[in-house]
């Protein structure tokens, strides 16, 4: 069953000088658990906007959000609740950390403040967690976020927004500041644990190569309107939407590229003789 | 046909920490005059360092410890960019090499009109230009830009993210160079600005000729954009070919990871296992 539901949510924003910006339009979508949505569009689309009403930082200006059909509080224990079941991982391990904290705290906060377990079992918790996302507990549960290396902190990250034991999960580029090597590596994570865990899983991004291998189905934003909806390998290999097929042109694809390069226009890439 | 622009040869840069560093061992190739360079390779492999070792921008702790660079330069002389004085230096910075920075959409000053930044250039450059070529000369480098003259009074924050990197490739072609070096130019920009600025980038080498070291970890994007790849790690370049016989023949087993290391746009499902 769907257990996020967006009903033709609209956010106007008043901008002073340029009047009324409409961030999303009109925008309707259900995400089931253990299904990942990926969310692209380009800069200003609408897709960070999503991202501020599912986690209540902005309210709708029309049109509801909904979790198993309840409309999501807007204070008090309800939001606490609410929040509990969706968490966030973002783009910047090395903003997203504190500094000043070992990985022990990072992953403690929620267990603590969520009272996941008891006070006696969160050692144990933390454990499970790092391990959970491939850490080696003993290397890491000590260490400040410095000591360890982007990928190692996205998966703190990871770690700490599973802790909550959520049932969605709003992954903000999580792997675009990550080295390509290593990208991988982590989307699996994520899949792995989407998979075992029964997550609901909304990807933001603009990169398409990775929404596509990613996710179920893709969403495409554009100017805060939904402009295509379905199965992520139509969606990408068969754009019906021109918006769409733009961003899918530009979207860098060696194979593409090398197999026009073979026919004429060959010089026209090359532009000198090597 | 062989036209060199810049020899390197048995370069070397050490960071003189403890224990110290080699953070590029002895490498040894030569850039033809307006060909697209790519250097890719994660984090910490040194292609930055190398770039920037080679104009000798580095500052302790580093320290080129081998090797020689040539800078070939269109007049017929040969210049040795590790003899020069500093005055000499001075000089041959940004005239013969320029540089678009990693983060250069942040780089640009934010009290200062991006015109008076650009007069900037020709001031410390070209200190013959009377205050009316200067601002002529920052009007046809907006122009050639596509940033459009009339933005010359603008601040950095009043322009979108794409026009600022414009602004920054502007500042780049000012002088002319027959080297420009750019680091990371569109990591930061979405996939439709990330093309329309390669896109520009490719025009602007056809109609002025100069060479670009470009440097990315983003390698499908370096396969369309260059001409010929380098592939560093640890320090060494382990394999240098055309854009072309790296992606179709990869010899390195490095290389081969990296190219089996992101997802395909359009290529076979299955690299995310879900």
């Amino acid at each position: 069953m769907s257990i996020l539901e967006f009903d033709h949510v609209t956010k106007v924003y008043s901008v002073r000088g340029a009047g009324q910006i409409k961030a999303l339009d009109d925008v309707s979508f259900t995400l089931e658990s253990g299904q990942t949505i990926g969310l692209v569009g380009q800069s200003g689309s609408g897709k960070s906007t999503i991202a501020k009403i599912l986690t209540q930082l902005e309210v709708p200006s029309s049109g509801e959000v909904r979790l198993d059909g309840r409309p999501i509080p807007r204070r008090g224990a309800g939001l606490r609740r609410y929040r509990q079941q969706l968490r966030m991982v973002f783009q910047d391990p090395f903003a997203s950390l504190n500094p000043y904290h070992s990985i022990r705290y990072h992953i403690e906060r929620p267990l603590r403040l969520d009272a996941v377990v008891p006070k006696s079992e969160s050692e144990a918790e933390v454990r499970r967690l790092l391990e959970r996302v491939r850490l080696d507990p003993d290397a890491v549960i000590d260490r400040r976020p410095h000591e360890l290396s982007g990928g190692q902190r996205q998966r703190v990250a990871i770690a700490r927004a599973l802790a909550s034991r959520p049932r969605l999960l709003v992954a903000d580029e999580p792997v675009s500041m990550l080295d390509v090597s290593i990208r991988l590596g982590v989307l699996n994570l994520l899949a792995d644990l989407q998979r075992e865990e029964g997550l609901g899983v909304l990807y933001i991004t603009h990169d398409l190569a990775t929404a596509r291998h990613f996710s179920d189905e893709i969403m495409v934003l554009n100017q805060g309107r939904v402009v295509e909806r379905g199965p992520a390998d139509d969606v990408i290999l068969r754009p019906q939407d021109p918006y769409t097929r733009e961003l899918r042109a530009a979207s860098p694809d060696p194979e593409k590229h090398f197999a026009a390069a073979s026919g004429p226009g060959r010089t026209e890439t090359l532009g000198v003789s090597l | 046909m062989s036209d060199p622009l810049l020899t390197v040869r048995d370069f070397s840069v050490v960071y003189d920490v403890d224990p110290p560093v080699a953070a590029v061992k002895n490498v040894t190739l030569e850039l033809q005059r307006g060909e697209i360079l790519g250097l890719a390779g994660e984090s910490g492999c040194g292609k930055t360092t190398l770039a920037y070792g080679i104009q000798r921008l580095l500052k302790a702790p580093a320290v080129i410890t081998s090797g020689s660079v040539v800078f070939h330069d269109a007049s017929g002389d040969d210049i040795d960019i590790n003899g020069l004085d500093a005055e000499q230096m001075l000089a041959f910075r940004w005239d013969k090499i320029s540089m678009v920075f990693q983060g250069a959409m942040n780089a640009l000053n934010p009290v200062a009109t991006i015109g008076s930044q650009l007069a900037d250039v020709f001031e410390v450059h070209r200190p013959a230009m009377s205050r009316a070529e200067r601002r002529d000369a920052v009007a046809e480098l907006l122009e050639i830009v596509k940033v459009g003259a009339q933005r010359a009074r603008s601040f950095p924050h009043e322009l979108s993210g794409g026009m600022r990197q414009r602004v920054m490739i502007a500042m780049a072609l000012a002088l002319r160079p027959q080297l420009m070096v750019m680091d990371e130019p569109t990591t930061a920009l979405d996939v439709l600005v990330q093309r329309e600025i390669l896109r520009q980038i490719s025009q602007l080498r056809r109609e002025f000729g100069f060479s670009v070291i470009f440097i990315t970890h983003d390698l499908p994007l370096l396969l369309e954009i260059s001409d010929r790849i380098a592939i560093m790690r640890e320090g060494e370049i382990v394999e240098l070919d055309s854009a072309e016989r790296i992606w179709r023949d990869p010899q390195d087993d490095y290389t081969k990871t990296l190219l089996s290391s992101f997802p395909r746009l359009t290529g076979e499902r299955g690299v995310v296992l879900r």
